[in-house]
């Protein structure tokens, strides 16, 4: 079982924390002059996303997590997994509802996402920061609107409702910010 | 960390920090020289080092004339066992800005190599060098920040006033329950441990600490005996060592003493402590024979202090790192 000693933690390192895989987002040495010394990290649960605060004394050692990050491509779902391929080697993988979460919106065939693997088995999928997705349902746009105050709801080919200028017509494309889920422009 | 070799060639600290940074050495110098302490020169390599288990020595070998087979040399966490060998030559009041070293030291406050300044009082009590401290640090950064009156509180009132316990008489859980209802989450590990020194730093680092120094220098003074050093203890109940810290804004600046003087209390308690350095497998140096025979002979009462003078031009620069206020800090070394 790999560990880490807390001389080695750092931004983004991967460890097990509670039973779940963890990434250290920052790493404080604390010491007094002539006292015990502390590493006190803020760490991210990859789980669930919460992050936390925890204390460990200097010289502990806390066990790594086998994860990591791959580029994959996104092919279909199934309704019950979503399927994925490595470019390179043609690998196939399943991601289940847990891993793919609120981010099964984004997903459209052919785009690239990166797929966080905990023990080989795909933990998160992270969609790329914009999609170009094409508008199934809206309302008709008032006739001379350019501007794009007050917008009306679309609804994109892949289920996600994103509110968009009232110029958008239906059949058409759009780019989106997946992290904010807010329109961007036409593509 | 960094590996980029393109742009680390470059200092971290930016020009006008060094230049802030030579002036406040500057006036550090006039300030001693008024009061006509003498700077002095100290080797930074030892024979002997330090024998404090939360302190760890650099070390380095030497071969040549006058040790033909080598002989290893420490680095030294700080100048006082030769500032004292020279108290107890008859030297009177000593100052030294140096660099000193520390292994396993590295953060946003901390930097294996850093400058102190220490300087010792003939005559002086622990009070009376608070007082000096005071004034020095005031004179040092005044021209950058304007501060409320200083305040003075005992290691036991800082506890009851930001961590709600007396750190004398609280149990192993007492500490726990002030970690939790301050949301400190440890390991279980630590929980259940019963080291109350790893307790007390624990919630001063963590508590107490970030409340000091809130605009204003805050001194705590009268230390557990345990934590004594190369204090002298006083008598009472419990017993508390005659030892002070100063800090600003939360940060730990200074650490001084009444300096004990009882040769023979020092080599007890070196001995303690060497005891347990080997029980943590920590690497067990030679005792500084010299230093005892020095006080054997009599060192003069005298108070002393270390300061930590990179944390000091961070206050004066606003810096929130320690590497913005030194030229190349390790990892660019």
């Amino acid at each position: 079982m790999a560990t880490y000693n807390t001389n080695e933690f750092k931004a983004g390192l991967k460890v097990m924390l509670d039973g779940d895989p963890a990434s250290i987002v920052e790493n404080e040495f604390v010491k007094p002059g002539k006292g015990q010394a502390f590493s006190r990290v803020r760490i991210r649960n990859l789980k669930n996303g919460r992050t936390i605060e925890r204390t460990f004394k200097s010289g502990e050692t806390i066990e790594a997590a086998d994860v990591a990050d791959v580029e994959m491509q996104y092919l279909y779902s199934d309704e019950q997994f979503w399927h994925f391929m490595n470019p390179q080697s043609y690998e196939q993988m399943a991601a289940d509802k847990n891993a793919v979460g609120d981010n099964a919106k984004w997903l459209k065939e052919q785009d690239v996402c990166i797929i966080t693997l905990w023990n080989g088995v795909p933990l998160t999928v992270e969609p790329p920061n914009t999609v170009i997705l094409k508008v199934v349902e809206t309302d008709p746009g008032l006739k001379g609107d350019t501007s794009g105050g007050g917008g009306k709801p679309a609804t994109l080919e892949t289920g996600a409702v994103v509110r968009v200028p009232l110029f958008v017509q239906k059949g058409e494309a759009i780019k989106v910010n997946t992290r904010t889920g807010e329109y961007i422009s036409r593509a | 960390m960094t590996t980029d070799a393109s742009g680390d060639w470059q200092p971290t600290a930016a020009l006008e920090v060094l230049k802030l940074r030579a002036r406040l050495l500057e006036r550090t110098r006039a300030f001693f020289f008024e009061r006509g302490v003498l700077e002095v020169e100290t080797p930074i390599l030892s024979t002997a080092a330090v024998t404090d288990p939360m302190l760890a020595s650099l070390a380095t070998r030497y071969t040549g004339p006058r040790f033909p087979r080598g002989q290893t040399f420490y680095l030294h966490t700080s100048p006082e066992f030769p500032m004292k060998r020279l108290l107890a030559a008859g030297s009177g009041s000593i100052y030294q800005i140096c660099k000193v070293f520390r292994d396993g030291e590295a953060g946003r406050l901390h930097n294996p190599e850093f400058t102190m300044l220490e300087w010792y009082r003939v005559g002086f009590d622990y009070h009376r060098l608070m007082d000096e401290t005071d004034e020095l640090v005031m004179r040092l950064l005044a021209p950058t920040l304007s501060l409320d009156a200083p305040e003075r509180l005992s290691y036991r009132e800082a506890f009851q006033r930001h961590a709600g316990l007396d750190p004398h008489t609280a149990s192993a859980g007492d500490f726990a329950a002030a970690a939790k209802a301050h949301k400190i989450d440890v390991p279980s590990e630590l929980l259940t441990q019963n080291d109350l020194a790893v307790w007390r730093d624990l919630l001063l680092t963590h508590v107490v600490e970030p409340m000091l120094g809130q605009g204003r220098l805050t001194f705590i003074y009268d230390y557990p005996a345990s934590q004594a050093s190369l204090a002298r203890i006083q008598p009472g109940d419990p017993p508390l060592a005659a030892r002070f810290e100063l800090y600003l804004n939360g940060i730990e600046l200074a650490n001084g003493f009444h300096e004990l003087a009882d040769a023979e209390e020092q080599r007890t308690r070196f001995e303690r402590q060497l005891h347990a350095r080997a029980a943590n497998g920590q690497p067990v140096a030679p005792l500084d024979e010299r230093l005892l025979a020095a006080l054997a002979q009599g060192l003069p009462d005298c108070a002393g202090v270390a300061l930590g003078f990179d944390r000091l031009v961070m206050l004066a620069a606003g810096a929130r790192t320690i590497a913005e206020v030194l030229a190349f800090p390790m990892d660019r070394a």
